[in-house]
């Protein structure tokens, strides 16, 4: 009989125990370092949070998520999370978003990407593109005409082009639009996009009349499958992606900076503060590591003054910029 | 049409054993379809991930470098998600079930909601994902954690909990009912002494197979936010000091043993794939598992029994 009753007891009780979980669960946990946003960031700052929580020895505690960054930016402003990684500045309508909730933020920058127009290895007629071409190329026009490489410059061969890019969730496909249209956002519909780079270096890899564009990591993880396609500067220059163009600024317009945005009120938090400043500290050796352009060393320590001197808000006045120097950059005034 | 000699029915006979050796072939093409795209499937991501099939791979955290990356988090994750949606969706779903077939009177009623349940079992996981988002991560404010997972998990394999439970229930003989009805015994201990250990073996398949459908579930848990780099594990659900058990663990940040994989094959580094194809290997060694788990104790449940 006792046996039965137990055994009658046990559902009832594991219920029970939920229901309370769950009633707990209510409470928010403080000692959390929560951090969601751009997939172009994520390496950099999942470097930083592995580093950071063995040099804390596992005290604080650090959730890297992605959401891509207007998915972080939209939770970011509803105060969800600390740090929203970036792979473009602020926007307009988010900036009015987390106004409205009354988030105040620190607009750090912590590395540059490059983004790299890439081509199959095996092909032999592209030496280099200008931006014109590139337009000729991506433009909403396009969609259905520009169908062929000899249609974007008669020098190239009557093949068919088959086109790559980025999804248009993604502040890669924000920033690329922007620097080779002339507007963010629009773009051809008419080519494969995806928000998972691998499927575009797939995809460029094994056809010869493709061309794609991503971050640079991905191109510098796969340099025998794909080749990169030098891009003509604005003083008439081709030149290749790499690590030392981007810092000497001559990888014009495609290098941009990217973000963490630190919220003022987890700034205040120690463990948060602890992890910024750690971030700023190390972020130029692990976004190396990670194949990103670290930023001049007088950068991070520049950010660390704003920290400290309280400089709130974003540089950039909600919209995309393309072409900004580091420099510029750091010295503009910031505002909410 | 009237045969006219023993040749032409020998012919016609014949035909259609033709058909059924044709019919034969057919089927085991259909099969060999589908097994060997699984076998290849399953023996592909051994050979990518075989070499790190360690134990490190299991006891590590991930990590930026390939080589040292594991699937502790996601594991765990896994296992306490899992343990979340078993706990409500059993109790409920059998009830359900149990009320459907025992209690409820026969009307157009519980026809409108055995209608709608066989239809909640086909809505695609996102939409249960949405649901959850606007209802567990805000209007409870549970957040991004394990128990919001566990839950949105247990709505998406209710409904396959409760039809399991009411087949399993009518395989029953309407004589062992009637016999105990006979004997004076109440709806519940009819229930309880008959009806519930007889579809035992049953109800555990189905809530087996919805667990193996939820151990792989990645749209509701990515929908609902769940994180990708987690290199700390939720607080132990037991504990050193009273009161022995803490529930702490329900309201932690979690991944699970899908999004890991997801993450990993989007990385730049090649090396990830390798990582992905391991973790691959493993979730669905999990699956086997569980369905090898389900067979076992319809098999052992079902010898019990003696009518």
């Amino acid at each position: 009989m006792v046996e039965k009753h137990i055994r009658r007891a046990v559902p009832a009780l594991i219920l029970g125990l939920v229901a309370a979980g769950v009633v707990q669960a209510q409470s928010t946990q403080s000692s959390v370092v929560r951090i969601d946003g751009s997939s172009t960031v994520y390496p950099i700052t999942e470097a930083v949070a592995e580093e950071f929580q063995k040099a804390e020895k596992n005290a604080i505690k650090v959730t890297v998520g992605i959401s891509g960054t207007g998915g972080g930016f939209k939770k970011f402003c509803r105060g969800e999370t600390d740090i929203s990684d970036a792979s473009r500045p602020i926007l307009k309508k988010e900036m009015e978003a987390c106004a409205a909730a009354g988030i105040k933020y620190f607009e750090l920058p912590v590395a540059f990407d490059a983004l790299t127009v890439v081509i199959n290895p095996k092909n032999a007629f592209i030496k280099q593109m200008t931006v014109e071409e590139l337009k000729k190329l991506w433009e909403p026009g396009a969609q259905g005409k520009m169908t062929r490489w000899n249609q974007v410059n008669p020098a190239w061969p009557d093949a068919p082009v088959k086109l790559f890019g980025a999804g248009s969730d993604s502040g890669t496909f924000d920033y690329f639009t922007e620097a080779i249209v002339g507007k963010a956002k629009s773009s051809r519909g008419d080519y494969t996009a995806s928000e998972d780079d691998n499927v575009l270096v797939q995809g460029v890899a094994q056809d010869i009349n493709a061309i794609g564009y991503f971050g640079y990591a991905y191109y510098a993880e796969n340099t025998a499958r794909l080749k990169a396609v030098p891009v003509v500067n604005p003083k008439g220059k081709a030149v290749l992606p790499s690590m030392d163009n981007v810092i000497n600024g001559s990888y014009e317009p495609l290098s941009r900076p990217i973000f963490i945005y630190v919220a003022e009120k987890a700034y205040a938090r120690a463990e948060v503060k602890k992890f910024v400043e750690f971030y700023l500290k190390h972020g130029a050796k692990l976004s190396r590591e990670v194949k990103y352009v670290p930023l001049p060393e007088k950068a991070y320590t520049g950010n660390l003054e704003h920290l400290k001197k309280g400089k709130l808000g974003t540089v950039f006045g909600g919209t995309a910029e393309v072409g900004i120097t580091i420099d510029e950059l750091m010295k503009r005034e910031a505002k909410l | 049409m009237a045969l006219q000699s023993a040749a032409e029915i020998r012919a016609l006979i014949a035909r259609h054993k033709r058909r059924d050796v044709i019919f034969g072939l057919f089927g085991i093409l259909c099969l060999a379809i589908g097994l060997l795209t699984f076998a290849t499937l399953f023996v592909d991501m051994l050979i990518d991930g075989y070499a790190r099939l360690t134990p490190e791979f299991f006891t590590n955290f991930p990590s930026r470098r390939a080589g040292q990356a594991g699937i502790l988090s996601a594991w765990v994750g896994t296992v306490m998600v899992m343990f979340v949606t078993a706990a409500v969706a059993v109790p409920l779903g059998v009830a359900s079930g149990i009320y459907l077939e025992e209690y409820a009177s026969k009307n157009w009623v519980t026809d409108v909601i055995e209608i709608n349940i066989s239809n909640l079992a086909g809505v695609p996981s996102i939409v249960y994902g949405l649901l959850a988002l606007g209802l567990f991560v805000y209007q409870f404010g549970l957040g991004q954690s394990v128990a919001t997972a566990g839950l949105t998990l247990a709505l998406l394999i209710l409904p396959v909990v409760i039809v399991a439970t009411r087949e399993a229930i009518r395989a029953i003989p309407a004589a062992i009912r009637e016999a105990a009805y006979a004997l004076g015994a109440t709806r519940w201990q009819v229930v309880q002494g008959h009806i519930l250990p007889y579809s035992m073996g049953g109800i555990m398949t189905g809530v087996i197979i919805g667990m193996a459908r939820a151990i792989g579930e990645t749209a509701p848990i990515i929908t609902i936010g769940a994180l990708t780099f987690i290199a700390f594990l939720p607080p132990s659900p037991v504990g050193a000091e009273f009161p022995f058990v803490s529930f702490e663990w329900l309201t932690s940040p979690f991944t699970v043993m899908p999004i890991q994989i997801f993450n990993w094959t989007s990385r730049p580094d090649p090396a990830f794939q390798a990582n992905a194809a391991a973790a691959g290997f493993i979730l669905v060694f999990m699956t086997l598992a569980m369905n090898g788990l389900a067979i076992w104790l319809r098999y052992r449940i079902r010898r019990n029994i003696k009518w």
